[in-house]
């Protein structure tokens, strides 16, 4: 067994005067996947929002290679690839234009070749140059992907990444995924469809 | 760097839709071109109201510019992208004020000299009617900047928008126009430039955290 690279602990947290989660704990190591699942309102969003400090909790920790993340917000925010139910695309930028700004605004410099692999992954070489606004709501879904995996980041946050995702690219998350994994990657997924290889924690029980 | 990264986008947003700067630009002309239109061609009149006019007219059109300033990423997500920026969230609104100032202060900055001229003013009161609005205007977007980030979410944001920043901005216009005024009259215009320059330090200085707490409530 690795040992635990995230560890959650006696997480809580409120939302409009209503409890969403109590004292909830997991822990996860290098290469692992884990999927949230839960019905609608059970707190999937709410959770993930939490863990990258955009929603305050009121109780708990949350440690990364053992260090408390309210101790250094901006190091904690540099280990996150975010993926929201929005897809964060500027419709008036190119789709390539898109993922090279939102690696700097990560103040990384741009990478064009990671952005090429990226784009690649989820088959969007061809669509490089449209404006994201011009983009179906699944390619726009694969952009915000292609974003994520650009981002170079240890742990991916993901909301609902299959949402309008037909089946060829969710194969291909599903292999981006894999390749995150694989190489000592974290995830967290809210999701409502299995993804491979997921052990899944179900939250609103 | 993230700063620049922000900065830059903001401006190549504006790029690809330029109409959106030329209609605010456009309503600050047609609205400083009532006046003499509704009071009448007596040039000493105009003349003496010139001032408070124009620098009336520049606030009008910064509010009305700026209720998209954080609206835009707030509803296409990524605004969370920007709370998520491994650099302080007060950057990243400083960033963003600055993009606003350079695409609408400085085009006010540039027109309000042609509309004082036909509103008869000479040609040492425009040269301070530019100095005021080079110096007026970051204040304005800050202080716009703030309203804009604590108006996110709301419905007829605009409104509530000009609401919260018309009030704070009233500084800015006194000094504004009384510059221009004590210019002619014959008196020093610098105290007044002093004054609206240590506005824009003030806002510079305490604004942008402010902001970014606001911003930061919008993305909980």
């Amino acid at each position: 067994m690795m040992s635990a690279v995230l560890e959650v602990s006696g997480l809580a947290c409120r939302r409009g005067g209503r409890r969403v989660f109590d004292n909830l704990s997991f822990a996860l190591a290098g290469g692992e996947l884990l999927a949230l699942t839960g019905r609608n309102g059970s707190g999937k969003t709410t959770l993930l929002r939490a863990l990258a400090l955009l929603v305050p909790s009121l109780a708990g920790t949350i440690r990364w290679n053992g260090a408390d993340v309210h101790d250094d917000r901006e190091n904690w925010r540099a280990k996150l690839a975010w993926l929201g139910h929005l897809d964060g695309l500027k419709g008036d930028l190119t789709v390539v234009e898109n993922i090279l700004v939102a690696q700097r605004l990560r103040g990384q410099p741009a990478d064009i070749d990671s952005v090429a692999s990226a784009l690649s992954t989820f088959d969007l070489t061809t669509l490089k140059d449209r404006a994201a606004r011009t983009l179906s709501a699944g390619q726009r879904r694969r952009v915000a992907l292609a974003r994520v995996v650009a981002a170079k980041a240890p742990l991916w946050l993901l909301d609902e990444p299959l949402n309008a995702l037909d089946a060829l690219a969710q194969k291909a998350l599903n292999e981006g995924l894999a390749r995150h994994l694989a190489a000592g990657g974290l995830v967290i997924a809210a999701t409502h469809a299995p993804l491979d290889g997921a052990r899944t924690l179900e939250l609103g029980i | 760097m993230g700063f620049g990264a922000l900065f830059l986008r903001d401006l190549r947003l504006v790029w690809r839709r330029p109409g959106d700067v030329a209609v605010v630009l456009a309503f600050f002309v047609v609205a400083t071109v009532l006046f003499p239109l509704g009071i009448g061609p007596e040039s000493n009149l105009l003349a003496r109201i010139a001032a408070g006019v124009l620098w009336a007219a520049a606030l009008f059109a910064s509010m009305l510019s700026l209720d998209r300033l954080f609206a835009a990423d707030y509803e296409d997500g990524a605004l969370d992208l920007l709370l998520l920026a491994p650099w302080p969230l007060e950057l990243s609104a400083l960033a963003k004020c600055a993009a606003h100032w350079v695409v609408m202060g400085l085009p006010l900055a540039v027109l309000a000299p042609l509309i004082g001229g036909a509103f008869g003013l000479d040609g040492k009161s425009l040269l301070v009617l530019v100095l005021t609005l080079l110096v007026g205007t970051p204040a304005l977007s800050l202080i716009g900047g703030l309203a804009a980030a604590l108006t996110l979410g709301a419905r007829r944001s605009g409104a509530l928008l000009a609401l919260l920043a018309l009030p704070l901005c009233v500084p800015t216009l006194i000094f504004g126009a009384s510059a221009i005024e004590a210019t002619a009259t014959g008196e020093g215009f610098w105290v007044h430039l002093a004054i609206l320059g240590a506005l824009a330090l003030v806002s510079l200085a305490t604004l942008p955290w402010a902001i970014a707490a606001a911003l930061r409530q919008a993305g909980e």
